[in-house]
This record gives C-alpha cells, structure tokens and sequence, in this order.
C-alpha cells in the first residue's frame, strides 16, 4: 500500500485552474520525479500535500497520506502532521532559514514541539540530527546561526530539520536549483541515504531531467497543471511516447548549431587582455575601526580573448568568478593588475573616459526578473545603452536601433511600448541581450545567462547565442558551473578556484580529459542525461 | 469602471480597483479633498468677514445664522476655520515641500555615494532628530519672530531628516539590483541612475511619508500658533482659536470644540489617507485584502 496516494486532485485559485486530475502515489522508501516547466503546478502540488496553499485556493479529490485523508483534516491536526509525517525541503536555502536563530534552535524546535520533548532532550536530537547530514557538532556547533553557514551547509541543516521527526514522506521542491555543481552531487546523495535509511518516501520536484534521472524510481512529468506521462523513469525517459517528454529530454541535452569556430579565420588581435588582476575585500570588522585579515577574491589572474572567440569561465559558487566579470565590466575597481579592452587600458579611467570601452562591452545578467527597471517600458531599457553614444540619437533613430535589436532577437517591434512584467522569463532575458547588443559590442560578458530558465527556453537561448556570436561577431565571456552549457556555445575554458585560473584550454579538451584537481570535481559533478539515463536502464532493465 | 480602464491600461485599471476597495484611503481621500476644497472656497467666499469685529454679537452659541457660533470678539468661526484652513495647508505643504525637497536629494545623495558622506550625512540627520521638534520650531520662531514663515521654516526642517532616512532606506535597497548594474555598464553616473532609476522605484515610499508628514504638519502648525508663534493676528489659524477659547471653555465650549474638530478630523483623514496608499502601492499587502 502506497504512503502518499494522489486521486484527481484538482486546484483552483480564484477562477483559474491550476491543476487538473492530478494522480500520483509514492510508496515507502521509493522516490518519485516530479517534473516539469515553470508553471507547470509542481510546487503548488507539494504545497497541497502541506496543505499550505495559499489563500482563495479550492481543491477538489482525494490526497491521502499514511491513510490519512489530508483535504478533509482541518488545520489543527494538519499541524501536528507537518513535520512529523511530512518533512519539506525548500529551494532557497538563503531564505528558508530564519537569520535570527541558531541551527541547533532550529532544528530542535520542531522535536519540542511534537515530541514535548524537554530542551535539552531536543538539544541532544538535533546535535544527532546535524551530525548525520555532514555537520558534526565539534566543527559546527549548535549556536552557529544562518549567515555563518556556506550555501550548501545551510542546506544540510534545513534538510536536518525536515527529517529531525524521521517523517515517512519529504518533500524536496528543487533542493539543488541554487548550488552548484559539486555541491547538488553531495545534497543529492545525502537525501537518497536519508531515504533508504529511514524509508522514507521522497517527492523530488525539478526541472532538471538529468537529477530526476539520477535519483528516482519512478517519474510524473506534468505539464499546466496536468500529468501528462508517468512511469518508472527509465521507462519513460528513454521510450518518450508523448511528445513532451521527448522535447524536455532533447532540450536538455541541446547543443547549438554553430558554425566551425569563426575565431580561426579571424585575425589574431587580442580582444581583451587582463594581466595579474588581483582583488581584495577589506576583512570582516573584529573591533572599532580595526578590520581582520583581507579577503582575496581574485588572485594574480592573467589571461586574454581574441575577437570573435567565445571563453566559458567556469568554477564553483564563491571562486570569484562574478567579481572577475565586474572588474571587466568597470564595475568594479582591481586592488592590483591591469585590464586593457581593445589595446586600451581601462582599469586606470574615470566613469566619463569609459564611454568608448563600454560601447564595446556589455552585459547580460542572471535574473530575468531583476535585471530590468519595472517602471520603465522596454523601448527606455532597451535603448539604455545608447548614452553611450558620441552624439545622442533623435527619437526615431532610437526607435529603429530597437526594433532592430528586437529583430535580432526574435521578438516584434510592438514589444517596445510594454513594461518587462508583460514577459515571461526567456522572452526577457532575449529582451536583456537586445539592451547588451544594441551598440553593437565586441565582447558581452554574460554572468550565468540561462541558468534561471527552464531546459526548453534554455536551449532557445543558447540558439540565440550561438546565432549571435557568428553572424556579428560577438565574443563572449560566459560564466557558468554548468559544464553543459559551456560545451554548447565555447571554444575555450577557464576554470578558476579560490580567485585563481587553474585550467585553460579548448572546451572540449578541457571536459573530456580535465588535468587540475578543480576541474575533476566539475566534470565529475556535472549531470549528464545520457549517462544518467544509460545507468538507470541497467539498474532498471 | 471600463472607461477608466480603456484610458489608463489594465494594470492602471486594477490599481484603481485596489485603491477604491480600501476603506481607509478613501476615507481620507474624502476628507483630504474636502479640507482642501474649503480651504480654497474661502479665497472667494466666506459666510462673514473674519476681520471684521461685531462686540455686539459676541460669543453666540451656534445659530442658523452662525452655524458653529461666534468669538469673544463676534467673528463667525465657520468663517475663521475656513480661512484658517488655508493656512494650515499652505504651512503644511510648504513644510513637507522644505522636507522632501532637501531630505530626498540628501538621502539619496548618501545611498549612492556611500563611505564617509554617508556617515556624515545621516549622524547630522541623528543630531536634528535628537532635538523634540516642537520645542526646536519653537526656538527658532523665538529667535526669527513669530510670523506663518518662520513656522513653515521651522515646521520644514524638521521634516528633511525624516525624508533623508527614507529615501536613504529605499535608495539602498534598489542600488544593487541588476538593472542598476545594467544601467552602469550603459555609461550612467550615479546622478543619473539615481534621477531615471531610483526615483521612480522610490517614489511610492515618499509619497506615503508625505502624506503623514503632511498631517504632522498640521498638527505642528497648530502647536505653534496655539502658543503665539505661528500666523498673527489678524489672520485667523486653528491653533490659534484654540488658545482663544481656553479661557472660555466652561461659557463657550463651541470656541474650542470646532477647531479642534477640524485639526482632529484633517489629521485623522491624512493619516487615512497615508495609511490606504501604503496598502495600496505595497506589492505585499495585496493578499491581505
């Protein structure tokens, strides 16, 4: 008999429909992929699970778990089943963590409250509780709070909390989406162990086929709110009877066409040319007016890039690769080193001198959402960089260079009078490379470009990208942890660790046969669908 | 409803919605036009002329003939709260003017600089803040003379470091998102960035302090004139009534009853009106309602 059983489960907000006839069940100690785009209702599945829907939601079916009919129980016993039947393990793990308390506080407080467990009795579980996650209690004590904590640590302590009460169902809603590579490897294996222990049965929601592929039994692929296949995963990911699944697995191994290399037959002009960059941050204040020991983001850092050739830098979250990009990008200033960018030097100018390096030089960020002024219309964002400009264009030369940078990228010029909110998150960040190439730059610095999106609109944008680099020429600098990415629109690598470069080559060199111990650990880390997929269909048969 | 919403655009349109289904700013908004609105008939008319004295019809109950009776010297006092209206609006506005005028540009001047200005900047804000403002306005009204000026002038200073700390406050929290370093990498300086980027992004925050200040504005006004420092006689301000009927309470109770209920009732619908804005342009307290 199944732990979690799901019956045409259907959910309203409002008078939208977002789940329709959902089914899903979950046996002990079995995982179960949940999958799909975003927007596709999987969270809001886990949320009804926890019944923590928010407000104006109206379900209709059946959702029983350990028996137990969950949209019949009313919030006061649902309390007592959070936690102790039900563990959630959430995505942000900067946010799930309330800053003020201490991990052990944390953790304890649920073993109190359901247990009545008396403090130090609770104390003594949750000591056992972060021991087990990898968080032994002699390296990081109990009273360590939040903001003390690296990333991944901190999400080895909210796991510590979803399973301190050894809850029969954990729910993980994208649990790895917001590490990196090396760092997903290790979550991922602590949940499975987790999950064989105690046999549990774990609901893995992603978007991430390649994980999905790695850690579970059996999958649901669900798209707008509907199941549209499920199955054991090995099954279903290598038959792809529906067209969906078949589309979300190509999207996820895509490589762009590119044409071969176009560097090779341009001249050999170096681009950019950084030389022995070094960037300190002031240490951490341990007394009035007295500060520790430097922090050294980058460290002695030389490299160059010729015109047209396309370098990935890749390295695992906090190597100092983003504070790399701003110095390039003259957003921030080097403690030591120089940058020249087109045989000009630009690490030693003033904001007014820099017109003519930035004109050649542009950006494109992370967040889809965050990277555009709200209050503004796209025609203002997009033109933006055209202060830079010697002479200022009149209004309808702005208006042309923006329908034509919109044309670039594949939108049409009546996108110009809408406000960013209008779009969804892939059709901004094609917004975010028309503002980047509007002045026709030679270089775009692209900080983790499509790591936000989903596997489909990923790989629309590194078309895009490819697309770009050939026909105008545009080098870039992409910085990513994700191997994949850089294999699919590269032609070299850096790989960086503790602020410095330890690895260049050719892409392709570089991933298949990695020298420096740095780079091992981010081939080895890196999820690959096909391998994934051919190791499940063995275990699977 | 559908006219408005083919004129300003749905999101105007939902915005609109949200604003008419909060009680408390349209409560406030009511009185807050209202307010201004006799505060402007008074220019062109007025029951009676509130300078001229009548001794024989001194200190009438409220009448048909004088709806909210007379003084000690027999002016009208409907005739006096409206005039005296105007001058706690024109106090008011000029003093929230003073307030955001200098506050905002020095709030935001400390967000984008940061370092030692910043410091600089917001420990002199501490040092005015340190000072009870009334008992300041009421020094500085000592020095310069009483006068509607010097109050506004009092009234204005204490308002720009209550500005400067809410501009600082949301200025800081815009600066380093992403579209602030797209606008650096297209060339901008932060004069700028602040002027095209932060501003707008900030601007519902001013707008709701405004508001309240506005109302503590008034509040202020009546204060000082209440003990002779605000407008002189023989312009009629409602702090002023107020002091004029202290004396009178137990024979005329309405000298001090209508002012009073127009400070109250003025001060109540700006701070409504803060309130519902608040409500209204916070992203976050949209599920609430």
């Amino acid at each position: 008999m199944s732990l979690l059983e799901i019956d045409n489960l259907s959910l309203n907000i409002g008078d939208q429909p977002i789940l329709k006839d959902i089914d899903i069940s979950v046996a002990p100690g079995e995982i179960m992929g949940l999958v799909g785009e975003s927007g596709s209702g999987k969270s809001l599945t886990a949320l009804t699970i926890m019944q923590l829907l928010p407000f104006g939601a109206h379900t209709t079916g059946r959702v029983t778990l350990g028996g137990i009919d969950i949209l019949a129980t009313d919030e006061e016993r649902m309390c007592l089943l959070r936690g102790k039947e039900v563990g959630m393990v959430f995505q942000e793990p900067m946010t799930a963590l309330n800053p003020l308390k201490t991990i052990g506080e944390q953790v304890a407080e649920g073993i109190r409250w359901h247990n009545r467990a008396s403090r130090a009795e609770a104390e003594e579980q949750a000591r056992i509780m972060l021991d087990r996650v990898g968080l032994p209690a002699e390296k990081f004590p109990l009273s360590r709070y939040p903001h003390e904590l690296s990333g991944g640590q901190r999400q080895r302590v909210v796991i510590a909390i979803a399973c301190a009460l050894k809850p029969k169902l954990l729910i993980a809603d994208e649990p790895t989406t917001a590490l990196d590579v090396v760092l997903q490897v290790q979550i991922l294996d602590l949940l499975r162990d987790l999950v064989t222990e105690n046999r549990m049965g774990l609901l893995l929601i992603s978007h991430d086929l390649a994980v999905v592929t790695e850690m579970t039994d059996r999958i649901t692929i669900l798209r707008r709110g509907e199941v549209l296949e499920a199955g054991k995963t090995a099954e279903t990911l290598s038959r792809q009877r529906h067209p969906y699944t078949r589309q979300l697995a190509q999207a996820s191994m895509h490589v762009p066409q590119r044409p071969v290399s176009p560097a090779q037959e341009k001249n050999h002009t170096p681009l950019l040319v950084v030389e022995s960059l070094t960037r300190d941050y002031p240490g951490s204040r341990t007394a009035w007016l007295r500060h520790g020991e430097p922090l050294r983001a980058v460290d002695n850092v030389s490299f160059s890039m010729l015109a047209g050739q396309s370098t990935a830098l890749v390295g695992r979250s906090g190597c100092g690769k983003s504070t790399l990009a701003r110095m390039i990008l003259a957003l921030d200033r080097p403690s030591a080193g120089t940058i020249r960018f087109r045989d000009e030097t630009i690490t030693d100018k003033r904001e007014h001198e820099l017109k003519l390096a930035r004109r050649g030089m542009q950006a494109v960020f992370q967040d889809p959402y965050g990277s555009f002024d709200p209050r503004q219309k796209v025609e203002r964002l997009v033109t933006e960089p055209l202060h830079l400009l010697e002479k200022a264009p009149s209004r309808t030369e702005r208006r042309n260079m923006a329908e034509d940078a919109l044309a670039e990228v594949g939108l049409i010029p009546s996108d110009l009078d809408k406000y960013p909110h209008e779009f969804s998150g892939g059709q901004r960040q094609r917004l975010s490379i028309a503002r980047a190439i509007i002045t026709r730059p030679k270089l775009v610095v692209a900080d983790e470009p499509v790591s936000a999106l989903d596997v489909s609109i990923r790989a629309q944008i590194l078309d895009l990208l490819a697309d770009l680099n050939s026909r105008l020429g545009i080098a870039y600098l992409f910085i990513t942890h994700d191997l994949t990415v850089a294999r699919a629109i590269t032609d070299d690598v850096m790989v960086m660790h503790a602020g410095r470069i330890v690895e260049r080559g050719a892409t392709k060199e570089i991933l298949d046969h990695p020298q420096s111990e740095a780079a091992q650990a981010l081939v080895a880390a890196a999820p690959d669908l096909h391998r994934a997929l051919a190791r499940k269909l063995q275990e699977q048969g | 409803m559908t006219l408005h919403a083919s004129l300003l655009g749905d999101r105007s349109a939902s915005l609109l919605r949200r604003a008419l289904s909060n009680r408390s700013f349209v409560i406030g908004l009511v009185i807050a036009v209202a307010v201004a609105a006799v505060a402007l008939i008074s220019y062109v008319w007025t029951p009676y002329d509130v300078t001229r004295l009548v001794i024989a019809d001194r200190t009438r109950p409220p009448s048909l003939a004088h709806w909210f009776g007379t003084d000690h010297f027999g002016r009208d006092i409907l005739s006096m709260i409206m005039v005296g209206a105007r001058n706690s609006i024109a106090v008011a506005l000029v003093a929230v003017g003073i307030g955001m005028g200098i506050g905002v540009p020095l709030g935001c001047l400390a967000a984008a600089r940061g370092g030692m200005l910043d410091e600089a900047v917001m420990r002199l804000n501490d040092l005015v803040f340190a000072f009870p403002a009334l008992l300041s306005a009421i020094m500085i009204t000592a020095v310069f003379g009483p006068g509607a000026l010097n109050a506004i002038i009092a009234i204005g200073i204490f308002n720009i470091p209550v500005f400067a700390r809410v501009a600082r406050a949301g200025a800081l929290s815009i600066w380093p998102r992403e579209f602030i370093l797209a606008a650096r990498t297209a060339g901008k300086g932060k004069i700028l960035i602040t002027i095209e980027h932060i501003l707008p992004n900030i601007a519902t925050l001013l707008l709701v302090q405004g508001s309240i200040q506005f109302a503590l504005g008034i509040l202020a006004e009546a204060g000082l004139s209440y003990v002779g420092l605000g407008a002189q006689p023989p312009m009629p301000s409602w702090g002023r009534m107020l002091f004029d009927a202290q004396t009178r309470m137990t024979v005329a109770p309405w000298m001090a009853m209508f002012p009073g209920m127009a400070i109250a009732i003025t001060v109540l619908g700006f701070n409504l009106l803060g309130d519902g804005l608040a409500d209204i342009l916070d992203p976050r307290s949209r599920r609430r309602q």
